[in-house]
């Protein structure tokens, strides 16, 4: 053994005191390059950053290669890989039980665009508060390259096969629906994603995040649109993401007549520096109408399109008392005696 | 449907009437309209003014899958010796709807008693019954009710005359509409009305023809009455529900609506907060979706379906077998296959159900067969599913759920809830961690942590796919092979659990029957009448519960012949108990099935028993 003593080094944590560590999950099994495993990657990094405990998480998911990868971050929150397009009846049961918890699903354009493409909707319109992530990649990966039904009219499988259905636009139906932060990014933008991630948190109700993420197995070549180098020639960003935590007492000027502020539920802002002369996301009809007039131009519209902070969420909709349903002692679920000797009286 | 359809199995009636004759507290009422006339008050206040007079009644409802126009039919049986199963012919025939008067008429007993709109000009279709021939319009404009509420008025006036004809007791009726209009006092005055103005003109009118009549007994002295979607409602209240997601359906819709109502007025706290959180999901996939979320996650939760819904099930059914997750769904069963007879009654979900889902997969099923069993099922199928860690279904069925039955009152659960194996940060900290799943009991069943359990060592990872003891994933032959004995073993501990069986007889007769749900009714009837008619004795064991505990086994053992009565085509419960039985008993086994729709019936039982057994019928 040395005799130098050796100063250790300073062990980096976070707000709550955890390491970057305690926020890690499993060695992913996708294949190498996959977006869905930066996207892990940002997913670890903000929940650290924003210095959430990790018990207090639900990690929800339905079945594909998306699906799986809650398994590779966070492996100190609970976990629930569910069945094909139903992550969000799952998740929702979840948060009705115990709303404390903060709930994020990771789900797939299949999983979600398609067969789950019924309880996605119902999930948006309840604006049940999670973040909603779809990795999204054009094709079904687990089942060796199909088109999904987010894949653009006109792009090519590897084997020479024409997509000639037209791409369902996962933003603009999100937004019609009722979900109150809707945007699009891109598994390759790292500043991007994590700024969107961290504001996730911050925000109370439905986030519909669709991240394109390409599959480099099956979806990553010449002819497709959901491309490494597709994006990269294509991605444009709506507005430029600033985050402001709410921990944070820096005061960030912005100009107004080039930044929307928008304060979210616990006390951080978002920034959006306008890249679009017509953006507005506080209106839902305009937040359409881009993205529709991006598709038909061959771009991919970035950014956060769309936000309501007004609009309550699915739990305080409910009016549920404030202490997770799912622990109420029998005190207070089981009615006294006095309320069965009523009951039967009334039906003497 | 028409009533002559619906009397196909009727037996023609072995008691000669004469004139003179009285037939007292023993005979059946029929009430023919039309759905949506709102004759269902009126029905209530005719089944429980004859309850209040002591004597045993049971109200069904035979109605169509629509909303309004279609032929309904409502019976009222009053049985001096309490029998309450469906009884096939009718005595007394009150007919209201035009369209189905002729065939309701020709479709009665003979001797019978036939009250009508007497524009009807029912009384020249035959001469063996007695007609009363009322003037419905006109009592009804007597009353001075508006006259956009006439229709419903006519319907008190039937009471009346009823109430008059068969000597019911007008202080009952009295007290009854009463009762039934407790928070609307001008309906009450209105309502009593128009039984009076029935029952006048009947006083002055109708000459008394017909032999039948009621007579005070004591034979209902604290009983309630109660239909078992009510009673399932109440017991899942009681049982602490919090989540409750559902999707409508026929039969099963007013568990939830009942329950609705309840928590409403039993479950919100002094700060006007909800302890629970009722949703209206977009399917019974999402409902299924939503229990097996909350249960996870901690809570009681449950959805109440029926067949088309139950299909829906099928695959998150599986997940909750596999992954292990409490969650009660009650299934109201109605006839399928597919949309099937949406209003009538089966027992035909039994084997889906038992084994719903792909792959390996058992179920743990409950089976009430009375209102009071839907109300204590109700319960115990929490504690089940959270003992179990497993989802349980409660097989209750039309004819339980929506009609009308006597039963004792219910009584307050006194065994403090138990929300099983559930380990806690403070016990983790002592145990350095858990494995999932994990036999450490030996009871096959694992200990489990619910999301926010404030520990680095509580997590862990659901899924419905392959997994080991630690909840990892793996594809390891051993593993899948490990967690699947553990699961049967689980299976095993249920039969240890699940509510047992009822046994009636001596225990000691060579000719045994088994049945389950509301086919218990017409079985312990029809077993009289195999004792008086036949001189055949029975011992019948009625099972409450899948998997079968031991007492089943040792029934079948210790009798030669077992008649399994059942209402579905396909012998399903026989098929389960041949699955479990050993092959020397599977022998003795014979079907007695019922599946027409319609609640069965004692004949049904008897008869084919008699027959198989020698006896001349």
């Amino acid at each position: 053994m040395s005799t130098t003593p050796v100063t250790p080094k300073p062990v980096k944590t976070n707000r709550i005191g955890l390491q970057i560590l305690d926020y890690r999950g499993g060695k992913t099994t996708l294949c190498a390059g996959c977006g869905h495993n930066a996207i892990s990657e940002r997913i670890t990094e903000a929940f650290y950053d924003m210095g959430v405990q990790p018990e207090r998480v639900m990690k929800m998911s339905g079945i594909g290669c998306s699906s799986k990868s809650p398994a590779y971050f966070m492996s100190r929150s609970f976990s629930f890989n569910s069945v094909h397009g139903r992550m969000p009846s799952v998740a929702t049961g979840a948060l009705l039980a115990n709303k404390t918890m903060r709930s994020i699903g990771v789900s797939g354009d299949g999983d979600t665009a398609s067969i789950g493409m019924g309880q996605f909707v119902h999930l948006m319109r309840r604006n049940v508060p999670m973040i909603y992530i779809i990795e999204d990649n054009g094709v079904y990966g687990l089942t060796k390259g199909q088109f999904s039904a987010t894949a653009d009219i006109g792009s090519k499988l590897k084997t020479g096969v024409v997509n000639d259905l037209p791409a369902i636009d996962i933003c603009a139906l999100a937004i019609q629906m009722g979900a109150t932060f809707v945007g699009r990014s891109f598994s390759g933008d790292k500043k991007q994603l994590s700024t969107m991630l961290k504001a996730a948190l911050s925000h109370q109700g439905t986030v519909l995040l669709d991240v394109i993420s390409p599959c480099v197995t099956f979806n990553d070549h010449e002819g497709s649109t959901k491309s490494y180098k597709y994006m990269q020639e294509h991605e444009e960003a709506v507005s430029e993401v600033g985050f402001v935590p709410y921990f944070d007492d820096i005061a960030v000027e912005y100009d107004p007549s080039t930044t929307v502020d928008v304060q979210l539920h616990d006390g951080s802002h978002m920034r959006l520096r306008k890249l679009h002369e017509d953006y507005d996301p506080t209106d839902k009809a305009n937040a359409v109408k881009m993205l529709m007039e991006c598709h038909d131009k061959g771009e991919v519209l970035t950014g956060v399109f769309y936000v309501d902070t007004q609009k309550p969420d699915f739990t305080t909709l409910l009016h549920m008392v404030d202490d997770p349903l799912a622990t109420l002692p029998q005190e207070r679920v089981r009615p006294g005696r006095e309320v069965l000797t009523v009951l039967m009286e009334a039906h003497l | 449907m028409t009533t002559s359809q619906v009397l196909t199995q009727a037996e023609p009636s072995s008691e000669a009437v004469d004139g003179g004759k009285q037939i007292v507290n023993d005979f059946s009422i029929q009430i023919a309209t039309v759905n949506g006339s709102g004759s269902q008050s009126a029905n209530s206040v005719l089944l429980r003014s004859i309850f209040r007079m002591g004597i045993p009644v049971s109200g069904k409802n035979l109605f169509p899958s629509n909303i309004a126009g279609l032929p309904t039919w409502y019976t009222i049986r009053v049985s001096k010796d309490g029998w309450v199963a469906r009884k096939t012919h009718i005595d007394v025939l009150i007919a209201m709807n035009a369209e189905t008067a002729r065939e309701d008429v020709l479709s009665l007993s003979p001797g019978g008693a036939v009250i009508y709109d007497e524009s009807l000009k029912l009384n020249e279709l035959r001469n063996d019954v007695s007609f009363y021939a009322v003037p419905f319009d006109q009592l009804a404009a007597a009353t001075g009710a508006e006259a956009k509420i006439r229709k419903l008025v006519k319907n008190m006036v039937y009471v009346g005359v009823a109430a008059k004809l068969l000597s019911i007791d007008m202080e009952s009726v009295d007290n009854t509409v009463r009762r039934q209009f407790a928070r609307k006092v001008k309906a009450a005055e209105l309502n009593l009305t128009a039984v009076r103005v029935g029952y006048d003109y009947a006083a002055n009118t109708l000459t008394k023809q017909d032999p039948y009549r009621v007579e005070r007994m004591n034979a209902t002295e604290g009983k309630i009455i109660i239909d078992g979607n009510s009673a399932a409602a109440m017991g899942a209240m009681f049982a602490g529900v919090t989540v409750v997601p559902w999707y409508p359906i026929t039969p099963s819709s007013s568990v939830v609506e009942n329950l609705i109502d309840l928590m409403k007025k039993h479950r919100v706290e002094a700060d006007g907060k909800a302890s629970f959180a009722i949703v209206q999901a977009e399917d019974e996939l999402a409902a299924i979706g939503m229990v097996l979320g909350a249960g996870w996650a901690g809570a009681r939760a449950m959805t109440a379906s029926s067949g088309p819904g139950i299909s829906l099930m099928a695959e998150f059914a599986g997940l909750g077998y596999y992954a292990e997750i409490p969650g009660v769904i009650f299934d109201v069963q109605r006839t399928g296959p597919s949309t099937g007879l949406p209003t009538r009654t089966s027992q035909a979900d039994l084997t889906f159900v038992a084994g719903i889902s792909h792959g390996d997969t058992k179920h743990v099923i409950l089976l009430p067969g009375t209102v009071k069993e839907c109300y204590e099922f109700g319960l115990e199928a929490f504690e089940i599913a959270e003992q179990m860690q497993t989802p349980v279904f409660v097989l209750s069925d039309l004819d339980l759920g929506m009609n009308n039955w006597m039963s004792e009152p219910f009584e307050y659960p006194e065994k403090p809830i138990a929300r099983g194996k559930v380990l806690d940060a403070e016990q983790l900290q002592e145990l350095g961690g858990f494995a999932r799943y994990k036999d450490v009991d030996g009871d096959g069943i694992p200990y489990r942590t619910l999301p926010g359990t404030d520990h680095p060592g509580a997590a862990y990872f659901t899924r419905g796919s392959g997994h080991n003891e630690k909840a990892l994933y793996s594809e390891r032959p051993e593993d899948y092979e490990n967690n699947m004995l553990r699961l049967a073993r689980k299976f095993e501990t249920a039969r240890t659990l699940v509510p047992k069986p009822k046994l009636e007889g001596t225990g000691k007769e060579k000719v045994g029957i088994i049945a389950f749900g509301t086919s218990h009714w017409a079985v312990i009837e029809g077993r009289d009448q195999l004792a008086r008619e036949s001189r055949i004795e029975t011992d019948y064991l009625r099972i409450r519960a899948f998997p079968f505990t031991q007492e089943v086994h040792d029934f079948v053992a210790q009798h030669e012949r077992v008649y399994v009565v059942e209402q579905n085509r396909d012998s399903q419960m026989m098929n389960l108990l041949k699955i479990d039985l050993d092959a020397a008993q599977i022998v003795k086994l014979h079907s007695i099935l019922h599946f027409n729709g319609l609640p069965i019936d004692a004949r049904s039982v008897s008869s084919p028993i008699a027959k198989l057994e020698g006896a001349g019928s």
